[in-house]
């Protein structure tokens, strides 16, 4: 791992002249940041002034936002068995990359992840190749077949941070209803992708006009809200802790602030794609505009942007999905589904913010604070004594992507020549700056 | 030791076919009688004569060997003629059939009838159907009143007594009829309940009903005078109610590790057949703490007591 700087070298590290924004602490302010020994010492207004300690390294942020590196809690990564898309190698440079400092990985590998030996395997290759946090989360049930539930407990144990069913759905109820009660006698998550195959059926992009207009078959929002409606009240039922993986709809948004009205343990992510894109992106059958759950329509990402302005929607996550050149230069119809989104969460995110759609401090919380709490993280803030990962950002920096700023082994991305406002600029895990490499 | 008090009456019933209903009065009249057949069981000559003439029929539609033949051996100990009928169940239309059955037995003129059903409900059905007495061998996941009261003497024998105890009921009491009867009985006479398991296994309804319920071992099993096991079924150790037989050890099964949250003198009892290394450790199972092989001695006593005690109180009793 290349060190340019921070405390391997036993050097304090103080950071001034930054922006300052702790979502976990209500912190947004002009500061520094000091860190050692990997972890924050003081961050805020309050941590100026004092003084840099003998022998710190000091970097003047010269305006720059500071905030804890961002957790993104879906990644699909290759390896095992599809390392030609992806490894830990390449998933977490195109993270650090990003801003992202911990990434929670999806089991849907070869084999799955669902025997403690695995997690075991995942965490043994992270921490020899990684350079940013990786948490795997295990499969919800056995082979992702939707009929068994796995070992909580002991993959609970050997490090799984949650229980997904990755790219699948369970459609058997009383399966789901028996996961959620014995995973909430471990405290673990269940996390769903609530899309009803049968619903779904041969569609490939959102149902409705364009679908129409395009000769492809299309996917209802039902697909989604029936699914989500039924887990909602399976968690009721199973008192258990649920979370909807990445929604996609304007139904679903209201199904989960009745949820949360109800007070069922239920969150929800969205993507960055499906904040920043709706179905008319797809244009001249795009494949890297298809993915799952589909791009929809323009009013259901105006429901979903404001549901995760308001917490309606807990977590943003980046719904990285790496699939190589023959999975994609195919009709469309045969194309895989899934982008990239590691480098361009951040910087795709931050046109909410710019858009006034929501506050910077409440984008950090989604993609960082919400999802370190909701898996017991010890991320997402600058608190004394957390460890130092953070994200440095230029609020406003104008840039196009293009090819070369993908770092991920695969190239399917949603944003190829987007024009950004907001850029990375320096990434540290654990007080070690891991980007720019 | 005799807990009955002689103002107070004693086990007056036809039938016996849960514990549900029950006095204290009544309960421990059933083990105080069982107590005197205890030692019967262990002369040279065990034969008595209370049902000589008598005809007791096991009626069981469900598989058994140790309960069948416990009241096998129960009912020619006291000297009545026993008849085994077992009836495979797995094509039967419950309903009429179960009646049917009855109503042909009826005929025959038996004084007892002992049956094991798989529905619950059964055998209380089959009771309104027929002029003798019937003892419950156990139905569905409700009732197993024999084991309940053959635990209760076992306990009693070693504890002295049943109430203030505190007793731990591990493992599937959703599909155990032992762990409905056991509870039932054991909070009549005054004991202190708690189930563990899994919440797969152990439903928070049961809280509802006022028990103790827990999903952790080292709680449940802290300062426990008796740790009961019970029997999980192969077909739901494998993904449907717990992941893997692997798994449900760790958590659930007792061994020595868990034991020792328990009192120092605490007992281990299992109604059987018990499933080595899934929800007992062998070394627990087979060590010096374990009353598993005296509860099969004190089940033909208790059996003795309540064919005897319902046999009495048929007309012509």
């Amino acid at each position: 791992m290349p060190l340019l700087t921070g405390t391997d070298h036993g050097r304090p590290l103080l950071i001034t002249n930054a922006r300052v924004v702790d979502p976990s602490r209500g912190l947004d302010e002009r500061g520094s940041v000091l860190i050692d020994g990997g972890r924050i010492l003081a961050a805020g207004a309050s941590a100026t002034g004092q003084g840099a300690p003998d022998g710190a390294e000091t970097i003047d942020a010269c305006g720059a936002v500071l905030a804890p590196g961002l957790v993104d809690m879906r990644v699909f990564v290759g390896e095992p068995g599809f390392d030609h898309r992806e490894t830990f190698a390449t998933a977490s440079r195109a993270a650090a990359a990003g801003g992202v400092t911990t990434i929670i990985t999806m089991p849907d590998t070869d084999p799955i992840i669902d025997d403690p030996a695995l997690v075991d395997f995942v965490l043994r290759r992270a921490r020899d190749t990684a350079v940013v946090r990786v948490h795997p989360m295990a499969a919800l049930t056995k082979g992702q077949k939707g009929q068994e539930m796995t070992e909580f407990g002991l993959l609970q144990e050997a490090g799984a941070v949650a229980f997904a069913s990755g790219r699948h759905a369970v459609t058997n109820a009383q399966v789901m209803r028996r996961a959620l009660t014995y995973a909430r006698d471990f405290g673990a998550m269940v996390v769903h992708h609530p899309e009803d195959p049968d619903l779904a059926g041969t569609g490939v992009m959102n149902a409705g006009s364009i679908a129409a207009l395009l000769g492809l078959s299309g996917i209802p929002a039902e697909a989604e809200t029936v699914m989500l409606a039924r887990d909602l009240r399976l968690a009721r039922l199973a008192k258990g802790t649920y979370h909807a993986a990445q929604l996609s709809t304007a139904e679903a948004v209201t199904l989960m602030r009745w949820a949360k009205s109800e007070g069922i343990d239920a969150t929800a992510a969205v993507s960055v794609a499906h904040v920043s894109l709706n179905e008319n992106d797809i244009g001249a059958y795009r494949t890297f505009f298809k993915m799952s759950p589909p791009l929809r329509a323009e009013s259901d990402r105006q429901a979903l942007v404001d549901g995760l302005a308001d917490g309606t929607i807990d977590v943003l996550v980046s719904g990285h999905d790496p699939q190589d050149v023959e999975m994609k230069r195919q009709p469309f119809a045969e194309a895989a589904d899934g982008c990239v989104g590691l480098e361009t969460l951040l910087a795709a995110s931050l046109r909410l913010v710019h858009d006034g759609r929501m506050s910077l401090s409440r984008l950090i919380e989604a993609a960082s604070t919400r999802p370190a709490r909701l898996l017991g993280l010890d991320a997402g803030t600058l608190a004394p004594g957390a460890p130092a990962d953070m994200v440095m950002f230029d609020l406003d920096m104008p840039w196009v992507l293009t090819e070369a700023d993908i770092v991920s082994r695969s190239k399917n991305t949603a944003f190829e020549g987007a024009r950004f406002s907001g850029r990375v600029t320096r990434t540290f895990v654990g007080g070690r700056q891991v980007f720019p490499f | 030791m005799t807990t009955r008090d002689p103002d107070l009456p004693t086990f007056a019933r036809r039938h016996l076919l849960g514990i549900e209903g029950l006095s204290p009065h009544e309960i421990n009249d059933l083990l105080d009688r069982a107590e005197a057949h205890v030692e019967v069981g262990r002369q040279v000559s065990k034969k008595l004569d209370t049902l000589r003439g008598r005809t007791q029929i096991n009626l069981f539609f469900e598989a058994s060997t140790r309960t069948q033949s416990s009241f096998e051996l129960a009912g020619k100990r006291l000297g009545a003629d026993v008849m085994n009928m077992s009836v495979a169940s797995s094509s039967v239309k419950k309903g009429e059939t179960l009646i049917d059955t009855a109503m042909t037995l009826n005929a025959m003129h038996p004084d007892i009838i002992v049956v094991r059903h798989h529905a619950a409900g059964a055998v209380a059905l089959l009771a309104q159907k027929v002029g003798c007495s019937v003892v419950n061998a156990g139905d569905g996941a409700h009732e197993h009143p024999t084991q309940a009261l053959l635990d209760a003497l076992t306990i009693r024998r070693h504890k002295g007594r049943i109430a203030r105890l505190t007793i731990a009921i591990c493992g599937d009491v959703l599909h155990s009829r032992v762990a409905r009867s056991n509870i039932l009985l054991l909070t009549a006479l005054d004991a202190r309940v708690r189930l563990v398991g899994p919440t797969t296994l152990v439903p928070s309804a049961f809280r509802d009903l006022g028990i103790e319920v827990t999903t952790d071992m080292k709680e449940g099993l802290k300062d426990a005078d008796i740790v009961m096991m019970l029997r999980l079924q192969r077909e739901r150790m494998q993904g449907s109610f717990v992941p893997s037989v692997r798994e449900y050890f760790r958590y659930f099964g007792l061994d020595a590790e868990k034991l020792a949250f328990a009192k120092p003198d605490a007992l281990v009892m299992h109604p059987g057949p018990m499933n080595r290394g899934v929800e007992i450790d062998p070394a627990v199972a087979d060590g010096p703490q374990s009353l598993i092989r005296e509860q099969v001695e004190m089940g033909v006593a208790v059996r003795m007591a309540v064919l005897e005690a319902v046999a009495r109180n048929l007309p012509n009793g």
